[in-house]
């Protein structure tokens, strides 16, 4: 029972608080206007350089954007922490550390999905982009999907926050980094062999190979591997981000580091 | 004098200081490198080769702006985390002074951006870095970040007041891009959109550049413009100061966060 109070009030009180998402001088710039500014930016640069359609734009940015919240905010959940002064007293509680940040994980998970939305919604209406209706439902678990994964590479950025104290940064370049790899704006197959490899082993490669495909007919069943694939990456990512933050919180503890990372 | 000796040594030292300081070099170094490479990749892959001095020009302003937003949006909000933003204010000097020479430092610092892309595009991709006026390119290149620093001044004295700072600045970072031309000619935009940028320097300031660079025709008179909207700007961010200030002192808010 207190391990499921953790997880639902806990992640939702660390939402509220960590965030401030909520207030909406906060979530109406940062995850509705700048997401959907970000598909213009490089829907206009594409025309400008005479590469892919509008369509392609609006999905891989849409999808991309999936990591603003998973990334940041499971940052936020330890950088945050120490802004509030309360990281200590977070760490010293004998709480699960799983239940303690899969429950931090679950409204961010849900922030990124709707930001992927927003995205796919602001920027199919300005630059007309249309997709089959019977495709909705099917983007739709794929964004599921990626949220998720996405969520879990953010574990990575929480263990970066307890050991840096600039994480956010580093964060940044993770971010945009994904712009890159992971086919968001360049078509894969423009990519040398190496980066097509990176871009494998990162969030959002799978999932946004599976919305294109199911923009341009696929089912579920036809996409079932890339999903799978998607979730996967997202899974190892927590599982390492997992790992490292129980490392990190037992030396910050032998290093007193805790505050001064 | 004394004002400008404020501002000269507050200039050196910020500008050393930021030039230490982690964040703010990835910032400028690195996320404008990201940017320049899906650019290049993206008119390569269009058949544009020959436009990749313009996506690294272009890569190169979107990080003086990134610089400029996040350096002087945030410059409030830091000094009011740091607990020294009182202390600012009650100096003996106005405000003004001594917030200037912390913007001019910022933009400066954001122009190693546009070094940054102009080097990683002729080690990575062999772009070779012919100006049609090279002098001229520079001016236009000093008149622009002269500007842009102004602009972060008036954005500056806008968060006085502003307890959300971070969230506007996240707001201007892609829109201005979008709007301003940086990196895709104005031209794409729809009609009733780019009068949106004729107030805004880094739309002149990257025509200038790109003018001097290719030897385009409007050069003077865009870095004109650019200086004029810079003026414009410090006016603004004077009386915004005066104001902000004293409503921040009546309202008891300055230390708010």
């Amino acid at each position: 029972m207190t391990n499921l109070r953790i997880f639902f009030v806990g992640g939702l009180i660390s939402y509220r608080a960590l965030f401030n998402w909520l207030n909406p001088w906060i979530f109406v710039p940062t995850l509705v206007v700048g997401p959907i500014f970000q598909v213009l930016f490089f829907a206009y640069l594409g025309r400008a350089a005479g590469v892919e359609s509008d369509r392609f734009y609006v999905i891989g940015n849409a999808l991309q954007l999936a990591a603003l919240p998973g990334l940041f905010a499971m940052t936020f959940t330890i950088t945050g922490e120490r802004y509030s002064q309360t990281l200590g007293p977070l760490l010293a509680s004998p709480a699960n550390r799983a239940v303690l940040f899969l429950g931090r994980a679950l409204p961010v998970s849900a922030n990124a999905a709707a930001v992927c939305v927003i995205a796919f919604v602001g920027g199919a209406v300005l630059l007309h982009v249309t997709l089959p209706a019977a495709s909705l439902p099917a983007l739709a678990v794929v964004i599921a999907a990626t949220a998720v994964s996405c969520t879990g590479f953010g574990f990575l950025g929480g263990a970066i926050g307890l050991r840096i104290r600039d994480a956010i940064v580093l964060i940044n370049l993770l971010d945009a980094a994904l712009l890159i790899f992971c086919g968001v704006n360049i078509p894969l197959e423009s990519l040398p062999d190496w980066m097509r490899a990176v871009g494998e082993a990162l969030p959002v490669t799978h999932g946004l190979a599976a919305a294109r495909e199911i923009a341009d007919g696929a089912t579920l069943g036809d996409v079932s591997h890339l999903l799978l694939a998607e979730l996967a990456v997202g899974a190892a990512y927590a599982a390492v981000g997992y790992a490292l933050l129980r490392y990190l919180e037992q030396a910050a503890r032998r290093n007193a580091s805790l505050e001064t990372a | 004098m004394s004002y400008l000796r404020i501002v000269w040594r507050g200039l050196l030292f910020l500008t050393k200081r930021n030039s230490t300081s982690s964040w703010f070099v990835l910032l400028v170094l690195f996320q404008p490198l990201i940017f320049a490479t899906i650019a290049f990749y993206m008119f390569k892959s269009g058949g544009q080769e020959g436009t990749l001095l313009y996506a690294a020009l272009g890569a190169g302003m979107m990080g003086i702006w990134s610089a400029t937003l996040f350096g002087s949006g945030g410059l409030i909000q830091w000094w009011r985390w740091e607990g020294t933003l009182e202390l600012a204010v009650g100096a003996p000097p106005p405000f003004f002074f001594v917030l200037l020479p912390a913007a001019l430092s910022n933009s400066i610092i954001g122009a190693y951006s546009l070094a940054a892309t102009l080097a990683w595009g002729r080690l990575a991709y062999g772009i070779p870095l012919q100006f049609e006026h090279p002098f001229a390119f520079a001016l236009a290149l000093a008149a622009t970040v002269l500007s842009l620093g102004l602009m972060g001044l008036l954005l500056a004295s806008s968060f006085v007041l502003y307890r959300h700072a971070n969230a506007l600045m996240n707001l201007l970072e892609y829109p201005v891009w979008v709007v301003t031309g940086l990196i895709f000619p104005i031209a794409l935009l729809p009609a009733w959109a780019q009068p949106i940028s004729w107030p805004l320097a880094p739309r002149w300031g990257i025509e200038s550049i790109r003018d001097a660079a290719f030897g385009g025709p409007g050069m003077w008179w865009e870095v004109g413009l650019t200086l004029f909207l810079g003026l414009v700007y410090a006016a603004g961010a004077f009386l915004f100061l005066r104001l902000f200030e004293r409503l921040a002192r009546a309202r008891a808010t300055l230390a708010l966060t």
